[in-house]
């Protein structure tokens, strides 16, 4: 089953182009964007994490080494295509538009990340596993149904596999010929337990069998294949084709969470060689090298920017007004019923009389 | 000319299809889907005749698979359409209980207000009709706790109609639960075209100074029997069919409880944790020095509900309610 799944390349560890594919697609302006989008990212968590440390905000999830999946999907959407992410996938949702202040303020415990920007369709991310896919196989049916060309994309991880809503998703999104794309990144562990004990198939691509729907195993650390592979899923999802399935197979080096020690479930030997080998943005680099496309000027100008990108969205975030208690009673109902307004009347009524 | 409203004489099931039919013919953008809802027009019937009037598209057979389903249909409403969810059975929406909790319920709130949920998920619930198990659970209760959600019940044809309109009108997710037993039971003079009933706001079915009694879906007929016995006797009941579970209709509670000082509250769920419990938590904010005895509770038990065989003992009877009315009366 494995060798119908063959794991798609369009450049190697090394950086050396092996397919004949593509080849005019990639201009120098894509190279440089696509890379500037994976340092971004890379820099963002990095920066997250250390946040983290200072106590500055929450519990966060990391996705250092995922950052070719994330971008090379998240790149070739469209503007009014909708994205359903989870809670590792900020990178895809940061290349689609969603502002780094508000991901920030998601982790630091504030509804705003939930609230997309202006003119996307992002949706929260999805905390339990799997149970998105779903919702992604009934907004693309609307989106279908509406005569629209836009697409619907999927975030998962390898464990969600496992769960019923995954086949259920699946199998709506076959059944309704919807155009959305499932768009899995196998990092290889589900919290801490290795793939090996998730599943017996091989494969995760080779799931889709059991909805006839087109699917394909790709190197998740090679963003160009990634980028290419989503391209031609939602192109076939545009052009009425149906559902797809991508098996992004990747790696994160850290933890599941800054709440999870890694190192009571694998050996982190085996995560510093593949960072030494196969990481992301060291590929890129490797190939525009080989291309005479890394400029080292361009390269510190833009990390200068990242930065100061980075800088300003965590004072903007640290800058935000304390959380308005208003907040947790307006929402719920588009008109709240008595008893939201009575609890809300006596929550505030008690806060004036002795504060919290 | 005359002006009088064009009518049929439905039943409640048949009013549930013609609150459907209605507003399937309203927006282009509602749509009826779930297990057997199409071809065949669902177990009960509720959705006949709806696919051959307006299509595959619109009325739709799902796979068996309730939170696929049920999660594609949240997917649709934040996408800009109205589902009607069909689950076949109450009891089967547990695979789907996720979804409704994880995310029916909080998307309004997680993305305030950005995405909101315009759903509506049917089910047939309760026990009477001899059905086999897992059938007949009668399990509001885990939605009333449910925050974001709101509960509907109605127990006549004319409510049902206009509770469901008014559900698929609602910019929320609700859960419109039908009482099996009631499908049939009774027919009702229907209006053919649009109407609401107003959701959050009860109905005093039966008037009556001495004791309240609060019931909902099928147990509504109960309270009336037994208010019927104990008028004969000379004790007049107030009987309240809440319609809504979700918010309950705190007002009318109040003023049948200071209107009676007693009160009676029957539901066939089970009682730990039920409604009832909040009905008293509302009696005891509003009309606690009104009350000239404790509450009684004709409910359920804390067993699962049962196999048919021992359903007689299981559902609530107006001897019970009746028992009830006495204990409150002599107290």
């Amino acid at each position: 089953m494995e060798n119908q799944f063959p794991m798609k390349q369009w450049i190697d560890e090394e950086g050396n182009v092996v397919s004949e594919e593509f080849q005019e697609n990639v201009t120098e302006d894509l190279v440089k964007q696509i890379y500037r989008q994976l340092v971004r990212i890379r820099t963002f968590d990095r920066k997250c994490i250390s946040l983290q440390r200072q106590g500055r905000i929450g519990t966060y999830a990391p996705f250092e080494g995922q950052e070719g999946a994330q971008v090379g999907s998240a790149y070739a959407l469209e503007d009014d295509d909708w994205m359903y992410p989870t809670y590792r996938d900020h990178g895809a949702t940061m290349t689609f538009g969603h502002s780094l202040k508000n991901i920030l303020a998601y982790w630091n415990g504030r509804n705003e990340a939930c609230v997309p920007p202006e003119g996307r369709h992002i949706f929260p991310p999805a905390v339990p596993i799997a149970t998105q896919l779903p919702h992604a196989a009934g907004t693309a049916f609307a989106e279908k149904r509406k005569g629209t060309k836009n697409a619907v994309i999927c975030y998962f991880g390898d464990g969600a596999t496992s769960e019923g809503d995954f086949h259920e998703g699946m199998n709506m999104a076959s059944v309704l010929q919807a155009p959305v794309v499932y768009f899995n990144q196998n990092n290889n562990f589900a919290i801490s337990v290795h793939i090996s004990k998730q599943m017996r198939s091989k494969t995760i691509a080779q799931k889709a069998l059991s909805y006839d729907m087109p699917s394909v195993r790709v190197d998740g650390n090679d963003v160009f294949a990634v980028y290419f592979e989503t391209q031609k899923a939602l192109d076939r999802a545009r052009n009425g084709e149906g559902p797809s399935l991508i098996e992004a197979v990747t790696w994160r080096y850290g933890a599941h969470t800054t709440a999870d020690d890694p190192t009571k479930y694998r050996d982190q030997k085996e995560s510093d060689t593949r960072r030494e080998k196969g990481d992301p943005i060291l590929r890129v680099e490797l190939y525009m090298k080989k291309q005479g496309l890394y400029d080292e000027a361009w390269v510190k100008q833009m990390k200068e920017e990242i930065s100061k990108e980075i800088d300003q969205a965590v004072q903007e975030m640290e800058a935000m007004p304390e959380a308005n208690p208003e907040d947790l009673f307006d929402y719920v109902f588009e008109k709240p019923t008595w008893t939201i307004e009575e609890q809300k009347k006596a929550y505030f009524a008690s806060l004036e009389r002795g504060g919290m | 000319m005359s002006t009088a409203v064009k009518t049929n004489t439905l039943t409640l099931v048949q009013a549930v299809t013609d609150g459907m039919r209605t507003m399937l013919r309203e927006h282009d953008d509602v749509l009826v889907l779930g297990e057997d809802v199409g071809v065949n027009g669902g177990v009960f019937r509720a959705t006949d005749g709806l696919q051959s009037e307006f299509g595959e598209t619109r009325v739709m057979d799902t796979p068996l698979s309730e939170a696929g389903f049920t999660g594609a249909a949240i997917g649709m409403a934040v996408n800009g359409l109205r589902p009607v969810v069909e689950i076949q059975f109450l009891g089967f929406v547990y695979p789907a209980y996720e979804q409704i909790m994880t995310h029916a319920s909080r998307i309004r709130a997680r993305t305030m207000g950005h995405y909101s949920v315009p759903m509506v998920i049917r089910a047939p619930y309760g026990a009477g009709v001899r059905a086999p198990e897992i059938h007949s659970d009668s399990i509001e209760a885990l939605f009333t706790h449910m925050p974001g959600i709101k509960v509907v019940c109605p127990s006549s044809p004319y409510d049902a109609k206009g509770l469901l309109v008014a559900s698929i009108e609602d910019p929320d997710p609700v859960i419109f639960l039908e009482p099996m037993k009631s499908y049939r039971s009774s027919r009702e003079e229907v209006p053919e075209d649009k109407y609401t009933v107003e959701i959050g706001k009860g109905k005093r079915v039966m008037e009556g100074d001495d004791v309240s009694i609060f019931a909902w879906g099928a147990m509504v007929p109960v309270a009336e029997k037994a208010a019927k016995e104990m008028a004969e006797q000379g004790v007049t009941c107030d009987v309240i069919d809440l319609r809504t579970l979700y918010p309950l209709d705190k007002d009318l509670i109040a003023e049948s409880v200071q209107k009676t000082g007693r009160t009676v509250i029957l539901h066939e769920a089970h009682r730990t944790g039920g409604v009832g419990c909040e009905i008293q938590s509302i009696i005891n904010d509003t009309s606690f020095l009104y009350q000239k005895a404790p509450v009684e509770y004709v409910t359920g038990f804390d067993t699962p509900v049962p196999f048919f065989a021992y359903e007689d003992h299981y559902l609530p009877t107006s001897n019970r309610v009746v028992q009830a009315i006495q204990k409150v009366v002599n107290f």
